[in-house]
């Protein structure tokens, strides 16, 4: 078979799946409505909590807030990669792609393709109501727009993450602490929620160079017009970095499966 | 593809020597088989007994550790996806899509294919009128009954025209017209050309369909030939007699004794005498006519065929655990195991 002719099955392979993955949605729409629903409250919580007590270099708390909390939200949608995916594998649907003639791989793609689809809506909502509460583009639709496309990739790469894991644990529940519990300390440790600044200085060295705080820094340069090129930068050596290990990591796992 | 294949290149599925152990379980100990194209194969076996792990490799689900298959030509290990272009499967337990409807379902596995869209859509519909789903086309599968998400599964499995079917205990689970009916569309594929693998726990269901039967237990083949082959190797009829009064069993023995070709075995408690028989059906007119003669009242006569019980006790000397396995076959003791009609059946 020629090579183009692969690849353009891959690609249907991958639409096709992704397709069935989101009619799911469509029938439970509580799963999306949940998923929205707690980073919303977060971001709510963190505002009108804790906001008065940041001290950040912006004018408002939301201005800083609101880049952060889109990193934690793609953070832990991505999350949901494993879990949904050994959800797929110990059910039965799963014998019937692995019986037909497709790119075994497209399995793992569509997956992880879904949660970026899933990102957006969600991150889409967080902006809305963050809109709501005080957050303003203060540099420009298209600088805030390549942020967001940054928080996506990276949601993206953490998918990949997730896949890994969820390809590694025997059921769902595992897949689920799993894929939870290494977060919180990535989460809390970085400059999502206060300045890295303000943390013990041993602290800082570890939250300095964590991937979180590297795009979280990134998309808040972007949107408040700071030179965000180094952390830029830094964003994308750490999604590509990421996409290049946990990539073939999932691949060779999902085929080691068998049986 | 190594020589020992070619004297079968024109087989639709050739396995050679296939084992399976997961952990310390021999699943597989050296399963060889050839299926003719065109014919329907028979896998018999008890829980356990191997099959779903044979189809699975055979279906490229599995790894094998050891041997070698071909599948139409295909082999299983350097070709799995030429494999997967020309099966069809449906396995033990259904692989359909819960939120998706019929129809979505059917449709994704078209595109799967990499089918045209006008075509997707016609086969769709036509499957789902062939299997009576049409009315349910379009709610989502997890409001199917069992017997529908079997039936959708096989029209999933058969979208693509596959050229071997595998068939993994298809009809489990399913009431008797259903049963039927499916018996009646795997005829009809048959007639058109496809290739059977089906594997059952009823001999029943294996000597009405399979043009050949293999009967396999803890990983091991024990015994292949035609139905009728087996059927002579497990013995011969069974005429069972229940008799009204329990305390005439043993009179009621006596007087049809020379009836039976083996050792007869009698049940008094429950007034119940069964006779291994060479005679066929005249062994029911015989021992009617003699225990009507000596005024003893029949509750209930049979000439029954071999079931997968005495397929077993015979080839292996152990019975299946019937409860857990066989809901709808023995179980209850030998006077009950006919279930299917097969009284007087003289096929
Ligand atoms: N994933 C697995 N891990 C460990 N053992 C397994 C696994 N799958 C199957 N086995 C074992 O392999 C043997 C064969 O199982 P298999 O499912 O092939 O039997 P079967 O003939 O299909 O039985 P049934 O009629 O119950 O479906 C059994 O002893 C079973 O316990
Ligand atoms: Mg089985």
């Amino acid at each position: 078979m020629n090579i183009v002719l692969k690849l353009e099955h891959a690609v249907s392979d991958i639409l096709a799946i992704t397709q069935r993955n989101l009619i799911k949605y469509t029938r439970l729409p509580q799963l999306i409505i949940f998923s929205t629903i707690q980073p919303i409250m977060f971001m709510l919580l963190f505002t009108y909590v804790f906001g008065g007590a940041i001290k950040t270099s912006t004018g408002s708390y939301i201005a800083y807030l609101l880049p952060g909390i889109l990193v934690q939200t793609v953070l832990f949608g991505s999350m949901q990669t494993g879990v949904s995916l050994a959800e797929d594998l110990s059910r039965g649907i799963i014998d019937r792609f692995r019986s037909l003639p497709i790119t075994q791989s497209a399995i793992l793609a569509a997956r992880t393709l879904t949660d970026v689809v899933r990102n957006i809506f969600v991150i889409f909502l967080m902006t809305l109501v963050g809109f709501i509460v005080g957050f303003r583009i203060e540099h420009g639709v298209l600088h805030f727009l390549g942020g967001l496309l940054i928080v996506l990739c990276f949601g993206f790469a953490f998918s990949w993450i997730s896949a890994c894991i969820g390809l590694s644990v025997k059921d769902v529940e595992t897949a689920q602490v799993a894929g939870f519990i290494w977060v919180f300390p990535l989460v809390f440790a970085s400059s999502i929620f206060v300045p890295v600044d303000s943390m013990p200085s041993w602290l800082q060295v570890f939250a300095k160079h964590t991937p979180i705080t590297a795009t979280a820094n990134a998309v808040r340069a972007l949107t408040l017009g700071q030179p965000a090129g180094d952390f830029a930068l830094q964003a994308l050596l750490w999604i590509f970095g990421l996409l290049a290990v946990f990539i073939p990591l999932a691949v060779i796992s999902y085929n080691k499966r068998k049986g | 593809m190594t020589t020992e294949h070619e004297g079968h290149e024109g087989a639709a599925i050739v396995a050679h020597n296939i084992t399976k152990s997961y952990g310390s379980v021999h699943a597989l100990s050296g399963v060889s088989i050839t299926v003719p194209y065109g014919k329907v194969f028979g896998l018999l076996g008890p829980n356990g007994a191997g099959k779903t792990t044979l189809v699975r490799i055979l279906t490229t689900l599995l790894r094998h550790d050891d041997g070698n298959a071909t599948v139409a030509g295909h082999n299983i290990a350097s070709n799995p996806n030429a494999v997967r272009a020309t099966i069809g499967l449906t396995g033990q337990f259904a692989a359909t899509d819960e939120h998706l409807t019929g129809r979505e379902n059917l449709h994704l596995v078209g595109k799967l294919y990499h089918l045209k869209k006008d075509a997707i859509k016609h086969r769709a519909a036509q499957l789902l009128e062939k299997f009576s789903l049409t009315d349910a086309a379009d709610r989502p599968s997890k409001t199917y009954s069992g017997g529908m998400r079997r039936r959708l599964d096989l029209a999933m499995s058969l979208f693509n025209h596959p050229k071997v079917l595998f068939l993994d205990e298809p009809t489990t689970g399913l009431d008797p017209q259903s049963r039927i009916t499916l018996w009646q569309i795997i005829k009809e594929l048959v007639a058109e050309g496809t290739t059977v693998l089906l594997t059952t726990q009823y001999l029943e269901e294996a000597d009405h369909l399979a043009d050949r039967i293999m009967v396999i237990d803890h990983g091991k083949i024990i015994a292949e030939g035609t139905p009728r082959e087996l059927k002579s190797k497990v013995g011969g009829d069974v005429l069972e007699i229940h008799v009204e009064r329990v305390d005439h069993a043993h009179r009621a023995l006596d007087l049809v004794r020379h009836l039976a070709k083996e050792a007869p075995h009698i049940q008094e408690a429950l007034g119940m005498i069964s006779i291994p028989t060479a005679e066929g059906a005249n062994a029911i007119v015989e021992a009617v006519r003699l225990l009507d003669a000596a005024h003893i009242k029949i509750a209930d006569i049979a000439l029954r065929r071999p079931t997968l019980d005495d397929v077993f006790l015979t080839l292996t000397g152990h019975t299946e655990n019937a409860p857990a396995s066989a809901p709808r076959s023995t179980g209850e003791g030998p006077h009950f195991t006919t279930g299917d009609g097969n009284f007087f059946s003289t096929r």
